[in-house]
């Protein structure tokens, strides 16, 4: 690992960053998960919010109530606490129409990696995906554990727009993306689940640290279920245990 | 409560408050005004507190009518014409706008967002504790997009005898825009961060609430451009693939995939958010105490902004139905130097 132990490093003069590495690994995001959880737990007077992401933790705070030199030190001390347990997460199968006009891009992925597209689709349904983080956008959901025979560099030229719920991959990632917006990711099928939806209750659904597998379905449940998740229902289903 | 009928609008023209927080760790951006110290004074002007939601006015005029009731308004930030009711109106002053009357605002002459405070606030559905428009997110409220013409806003009724009042803004400083270095500086050559401190960056017209793009020369990345992604605040400075910097602001993602090479300190992002595209910008570090220095000076000032705001006269609805209130401005118009000159009463 490049930094063994972690940097603090300053994001201008309302936030700290406690970087673990600079690479996609499960054991650097279960650091970043479980100093996010510490931070929580302590309370620190003058710290408005974290953004966990794959490798690193984002600490706002209100430099008229505590100090850089101060919070840098008390985060430094809390990264470097042994023996926490990793938050385990929630488990959530989240329904998937591959293909066609929900997935435009999973015939020329098949082709790429000479596989039918039931192929790719047995593949990127039967990963079991670790929520890294989400970010960029609301809702936008990074998930690791692509099967690596799947990996596709991300497309020379971006897309201006993507549809909402847009289920892709772009390198050894996977993500869910909740809105329309640019994206030069592959795009294999579209969810009705909304990650993000400011009129229902919890207003985003998954969490960092939350674990996703994908539930294929055919083109025609996509109605029905895209119209109770508008109307807030959940639709994805959350599995115990 | 009384309606503000948008007759006419330019681009960029939302409701805007202090912005929202609580949920940038699921990728929901804060939004909020660009210019948090022109909000205030809007605020402050017609007595709601300093984060409270106004109407961010951008570049271009725009023109709102009292359709239903009366409403006193103030204007702050970027300086420009204004006429309220036909009657001369004025940055850093409140006004009375009676029913049937329209507030006119022209293009900015220099700066790019002014706010139009409005006493008793705009009515409207707060998420995470804000109205402020997102447009990437669908949020904002009373609609969630800039606005339209033909849009109305429920908004306080103005109470009789509602003080006209004035803020009195401290000089603009000038100089540089302070960064702190970081969090990714060592992405970047020593050379090309030498660079950036020594170069006039000319503010892009390609620039939006999200960020202002910067032009100049190509800064170098000393391994490749992308970098695992992290954390942003307003003020990040991102160096893309294309080495032209990106200063990201109020609509940023809250996470992005290339190196940060420097942060605007917060105390400066009101001026730089008011750079028009074509100015030109430099850039100097100072030490992270400096800046943390800064950052509470900048608070205190907020603070002290209500306080320092200074009643005129205290103004009836019925005097401004009968007509007098034209007369009433106009005579203390007549001279800029007396006005000047002349105490608050």
């Amino acid at each position: 690992m490049k930094h063994p132990t972690p940097r603090l490093l300053h994001c201008g003069d309302r936030a700290l960053v406690i970087e673990f590495g600079d690479s996609i690994d499960p054991a650097l995001n279960d650091r970043v998960l479980t100093l996010d959880q510490l931070v929580a737990g302590e309370r620190i007077a003058g710290v408005s919010e974290t953004v966990p992401t794959y490798r690193s933790l984002l600490v706002h705070y209100d430099p008229t109530i505590v100090g850089h030199a101060e919070l840098g030190a008390k985060l430094l001390a809390l990264a470097l606490v042994e023996g926490v347990p990793v938050p385990p997460g929630r488990h959530w199968r989240v329904p998937v129409i591959y293909g066609g006009e929900f997935g435009i891009d999973l015939q020329a992925v098949a082709e790429r990696h000479n596989m039918t597209t039931q192929e790719v689709i047995a593949r990127h349904s039967g990963g079991n995906y670790r929520v890294y983080m989400l970010g960029f956008l609301p809702g936008y959901t990074y998930l690791g554990g692509l099967d690596p025979a799947l990996a596709t560099p991300r497309r020379q030229d971006p897309r201006l727009e993507t549809p909402a719920g847009s289920v892709g991959i772009g390198g050894v990632q996977a993500g869910i993306q909740c809105i329309a917006a640019p994206s030069g990711w592959h795009l294999l099928g579209r969810t009705p689940v909304r990650t993000y939806h400011p009129h229902r209750r919890p207003i985003f659904l998954i969490e960092p640290g939350d674990h996703v597998t994908f539930l294929p379905l055919p083109a025609s449940e996509w109605e029905a279920l895209d119209r109770a998740a508008e109307r807030g229902e959940v639709v994805a289903e959350l599995i115990e245990g | 409560m009384s309606v503000l009928l948008v007759e006419t609008v330019g681009p960029a023209t939302s409701v805007q408050d202090v912005g929202r927080t609580g949920a940038q760790r699921y990728g929901l951006t804060t939004s909020g005004a660009m210019d948090r110290v022109s909000l205030a004074v809007a605020n402050a002007l017609v007595g709601q507190p300093s984060g409270a939601a106004a109407i961010e006015i951008g570049p271009l005029g725009a023109s709102f009518r009292a359709s239903r009731g009366a409403v006193r308004l103030s204007l702050s930030g970027a300086d420009r014409a204004a006429s309220c009711g036909g009657r001369a109106a004025w940055i850093n002053e409140s006004a009375f706008l009676a029913q049937d009357e329209t507030l006119v605002v022209s293009a900015a002459r220099s700066g790019v967002f002014s706010y139009l405070g409005i006493a008793g606030g705009i009515e409207g559905e707060a998420i995470y504790g804000s109205l402020s428009v997102s447009v990437r997110a669908g949020l904002g409220s009373p609609y969630p997009r800039p606005l339209r013409p033909g849009d109305e806003l429920t908004v306080g009724t103005a109470a009789a005898d509602a003080p006209l009042t004035r803020f009195k803004p401290q000089p603009i400083e000038s100089g540089p825009i302070r960064v702190v270095l970081g969090p990714q500086d060592d992405a970047l050559t020593p050379e090309a961060v030498a660079l950036f401190l020594t170069t006039e960056w000319r503010v892009s017209p390609r620039s939006d609430r999200m960020g202002y793009r910067l032009e100049g020369p190509k800064l170098l990345h000393a391994h490749g451009y992308n970098i695992v992604s992290d954390g942003t605040v307003p003020g990040s400075i991102q160096v893309p693939g294309n080495g032209q910097p990106l200063a990201l602001l109020a609509d940023r993602g809250t996470t992005g995939g290339y190196p940060k090479i420097a942060t605007i300190i917060s105390a400066d992002l009101p001026r730089f958010a008011q750079m028009r595209a074509g100015g030109r910008v430099r850039f100097v570090v100072i030490p992270i105490e400096d800046a943390q220095q800064e950052a509470r000076r900048f608070a205190a000032m907020l603070a002290e902004i209500p306080g320092r705001v200074e009643t005129l006269r205290t103004f009836s609805h019925r005097r401004a139905e009968r007509g007098q209130t034209a007369t009433i401005l106009r005579d203390s118009r007549v001279n800029a130097k007396e006005w000047e000159n002349r105490p608050a009463d």
